[in-house]
């Protein structure tokens, strides 16, 4: 008997593109409120994995759960639309669920994108759109929230506010969350289980015990514990709300 | 006004209609070589065509226009999911694929034409490759309103899903839009519509119908809904116009059709109508 709080779980999962494993027996799960980073170098199976989670790739051994009538909301990585295309930011939104203008208009001010309804969505920045597309994916009432390297494209500062954001939203909405990063160091604070990936699963754990694990250090090596202690610097000189 | 002329700018305001919001689409999922390939092979669907009508008691019911597009619809269709199939296979670049179709099936039909010629058959080749507007039967006109109003009703009910898969396919799919057949329906409905519209500007230049009065309404339109309208309607200014020259000028009229639009084009991009927008405030 699966647990009710329990979202998603995948069980030693397999997936295999011809000759090349991208994944090798990987077990994941995410329950409700609870925010999961994927970590792991580029090729890892970090997308691969979010897509068997998304239901878009059958994985060839292993079992995927997904929670009865579970709402998912993805929010893929970077979105590039054709100039061709002429789109706002509005009709984006409108694209995934049907909603009135008042609805968006609230979940742009929850992502802290006001004002951006009647724009092109072509000329938004790539911290804009970032937002816009994580509204998209808040307008379907996810119990799960997927989010794929969101913090692509956006500065530093910028870095540090989604992450903040995405924090904010797992506390007011109760949402269960995955989310890949191509890195480690700010996505830290914000999570409470990191799973590190190399094809097959290197370690997981809380971020603490991650960081210390010699599998994890083998794979991001020295510099990873380096950029930790700035953002831990940087943490001490008063960023709210932290534990 | 003659007869004819009433007919043949009916068809081609027909054809605009439906082209328009159909053009958009393939604008935007850059889809201009598959419907020039659709295009190409409708000629071996031409050959497929005279040789049943030739050799056939079968079809006596049917008139000799609609098992032309019958014939054509079927080759269109069986490209399209020849393509799929090719594509699935990853060995070869989709417009390598397209390429290899639409020339092979082009060359395809013009050899069976001869080896039909041969047999004593008199077709006029230009009007296939190039249209004529002006030799638009009844028959072809139901055609285009029938087929033409399939298509459209196709595509509204399934115009939000469409629009999501060519914002991102993927995000499309976890959003519940079966993206596998939406985009099977699209292009059965590209196949119909090219089917339909072959007599009015040929074979060889009904993409372009297709694709420049899409893009020519892209510098007004604000939204995928205003662009496909105003493609349509600049479709439909091409088609008088193009009539006109056609019987002013003695000019084949699929061509002069082409032109015009091709000089509406130009044009947007001469004038400023953004600028003349704003400041009228549309």
């Amino acid at each position: 008997m699966i647990s009710d709080t329990i979202l998603i779980q995948v069980c030693n999962v397999s997936v295999r593109f011809q000759q090349y494993t991208a994944l090798d027996n990987i077990s994941l799960e995410v329950q409700r409120g609870e925010i999961i980073t994927l970590i792991g170098p580029n090729g890892a199976g970090k997308s691969t994995l979010v897509r068997v989670v998304l239901g878009l790739l059958k994985p060839q051994n292993g079992s995927v759960y997904r929670q009865a009538g579970i709402r998912i909301g993805y929010m893929p990585q970077g979105l590039s639309i054709d100039p061709v295309l002429p789109l706002t930011v509005e009709r984006f939104l409108s694209l995934g669920s049907s909603n009135t203008k008042s609805a968006l208009e609230r979940v742009l001010e929850e992502v802290g994108a006001v004002g951006l309804l009647m724009r092109p969505l072509q000329n938004i920045s790539g911290g804009e759109m970032q937002r816009v597309l994580l509204a998209r994916a808040l307008l379907r009432e996810p119990d799960l929230l997927v989010l794929d390297e969101p913090i692509q494209g956006v500065d530093i500062i910028g870095q540090y506010e989604l992450y903040e954001l995405i924090a904010q939203i797992r506390s007011q909405r109760g949402c269960g969350i995955l989310m890949v990063s191509h890195d480690l160091h700010i996505v830290m604070s914000a999570t409470d289980q990191v799973v590190c990936l190399n094809q097959h699963l290197c370690c997981s754990g809380h971020p603490e015990t991650v960081t210390k694990h010699p599998a994890y250090l083998e794979l991001f090596g020295a510099r990873a514990g380096r950029d930790l202690a700035i953002y831990t610097h940087h943490h001490e000189q008063g960023k709210p709300n932290r534990e | 006004m003659d007869d004819f002329l009433w007919r043949a700018l009916l068809a081609g305001l027909g054809v605009a209609l439906i082209s328009g919001p159909l053009g958009c689409f393939i604008v935007w999922r850059r889809m201009a070589y598959f419907g020039d390939t659709l295009a190409h092979s409708a000629l071996l669907g031409i050959a497929l065509g005279f040789l049943l009508n030739l050799k056939g008691n079968l079809f006596s019911g049917l008139t000799l226009n609609t098992l032309l597009m019958l014939t054509t619809l079927g080759v269109c269709i069986t490209i399209s999911f020849v393509l799929v199939i090719l594509q699935s296979q990853k060995r070869l670049a989709t417009d390598t694929l397209l390429g290899i179709l639409a020339h092979s099936s082009l060359s395809l039909g013009l050899v069976a034409l001869a080896f039909l010629q041969g047999e004593g058959l008199r077709i006029d080749l230009y009007a296939y490759l190039f249209g004529d507007l002006l030799a638009v039967t009844q028959t072809d006109l139901d055609w285009i309103y029938g087929g033409g109003a399939l298509v459209l009703l196709c595509l509204v009910w399934i115009w939000q899903s469409l629009l999501s898969i060519i914002v991102h396919e993927e995000l499309a799919a976890v959003e519940g839009v079966p993206v596998a057949w939406v985009r099977l329906l699209f292009m059965l409905m590209v196949a119909l519509v090219i089917a339909v519209a072959m007599k009015i500007v040929g074979i060889l230049l009904i993409t372009s119908m297709l694709i420049i009065p899409a893009a020519t309404a892209r510098s007004f339109a604000r939204t995928p809904e205003q662009m496909a309208i105003f493609a349509s309607l600049i479709g439909g200014m091409a088609v008088a116009l193009g009539l006109y020259m056609s019987w002013e000028w003695d000019t084949p009229s699929g061509p002069s059709v082409v032109v015009a639009a091709t000089g509406l084009f130009i044009i947007t991009f001469i004038i400023p109508i953004s600028a003349l927008l704003k400041l009228f405030k549309v």
